[in-house]
């Protein structure tokens, strides 16, 4: 086995860079979804909406 | 009536190749270059109804949109990533129409042509190094499954068996903290994520490292064979590459010529 594996990119992997990352532009007034710090709010809820179908054997890591 | 909103992927410099005829986008909408001031904007239309200020919020929550979204979204970055180096934006950057989104480009020109030459030929790499699950618990003892005698004996049982996690704990960190330092070094940037949750990623063991390196792809082959190097140096502790990635780590808000690092622990 190597450390270098191709596999489907992980949604996780992906949502640090693209909720996290990436340029972030304000100043469209209509749309302004980058004044909430999405990263938080969003990957808590889905945190939650995960545990609901499984729950997390790692509790105290929340 | 439906109306169409312009999800914007990435800003890039102009570049001579056309985007391949089969992309997809958000939506399943074929992507689109908007050339302005230099610059060109890669559009798509998404419905109003997905993507209006209330609509996201609620999308956002859930996790296959979420999912289906992220990776439209990566599927163009990525295709534009072999034909130039684009500046991703961040997920669900939507306009208006698009002069709206010429506007954005004429605001931020700028900025977008310091860091499209700061990224320029720089890719992005992902590491993230976990600490193993532990296949049995840490027993030292063979008696030890048998009840305690006594409540002191159980709790210095306890005792034991979390120092040993502990131990282990540091060792990880340790661990993350050379090879974070050997990779940084050879790196022109990089950035801390948080750990990653594992209920979230549904991956074993605990995540101590989950780091992005900023790398030229001239080096790439070099810093990929250092991460390699590393799979057998430390048991019980398992490293992880992905990559390369646009540099969606380096592409945020820096004001001054001095990206800032600060972010995560210490080096």
């Amino acid at each position: 086995m190597t450390v270098v594996e191709r596999r489907e990119v992980a949604l996780v992997d992906l949502l640090d860079r693209l909720l996290a990352g990436g340029v972030v532009i304000t100043g469209d007034i209509t749309l302004r979804i980058a004044d909430v710090d999405l990263v938080r709010i969003d990957l808590n809820a889905l945190i939650s909406s995960v545990n609901q179908q499984v729950p997390s054997p790692f509790e105290e890591l929340l | 009536m439906t109306t169409g909103l312009r999800y914007v992927y990435a800003v890039c410099r102009p570049f001579g190749t056309p985007l391949q005829a089969e992309l997809r986008g958000v939506g399943g909408a074929p992507p689109a270059l908007l050339h302005h001031h230099g610059l060109v904007a890669v559009v798509s239309t998404v419905p109003e109804a997905d993507f209006c200020e209330e609509a996201l919020k609620a999308h956002l929550e859930d996790l296959d949109w979420l999912a289906a979204t992220a990776r439209a979204h990566q599927g163009v970055v990525d295709a534009l990533t072999t034909v130039t180096t684009p500046l991703p934006l961040r997920l669900a950057t939507v306009f208006r129409d698009d002069s709206a989104v010429r506007m954005m480009i004429e605001a931020r020109e700028e900025d977008f042509g310091r860091l499209l030459d700061r990224l320029h030929g720089r890719v992005e790499w992902g590491v993230k190094v976990y600490l193993e699950p532990e296949p049995e618990p840490a027993e030292p003892e063979p008696a030890a499954t048998a009840r305690p005698a006594s409540g002191r004996d159980y709790l210095r049982r306890r005792r034991q068996q979390s120092h040993a996690q502990e131990e282990k704990w540091q060792q990880a960190e340790r661990f993350a903290r050379s090879l974070h330092e050997r990779l940084a070094e050879r790196a022109e940037n990089f950035r801390m994520h948080p750990p990653q949750n594992s209920a979230l990623s549904k991956v074993p063991g605990r995540n101590v490292l989950n780091a992005a390196y900023l790398v030229p792809r001239a080096h790439s082959e070099e810093f990929v064979e250092l991460v390699d190097r590393t799979k057998d140096e430390a048991p019980g502790i398992r490293v992880e590459l992905t990559g390369p990635w646009a540099a969606y780590s380096f592409s945020g808000e820096e004001s001054g010529a001095e990206p800032s690092v600060e972010s995560g622990e210490g080096r």
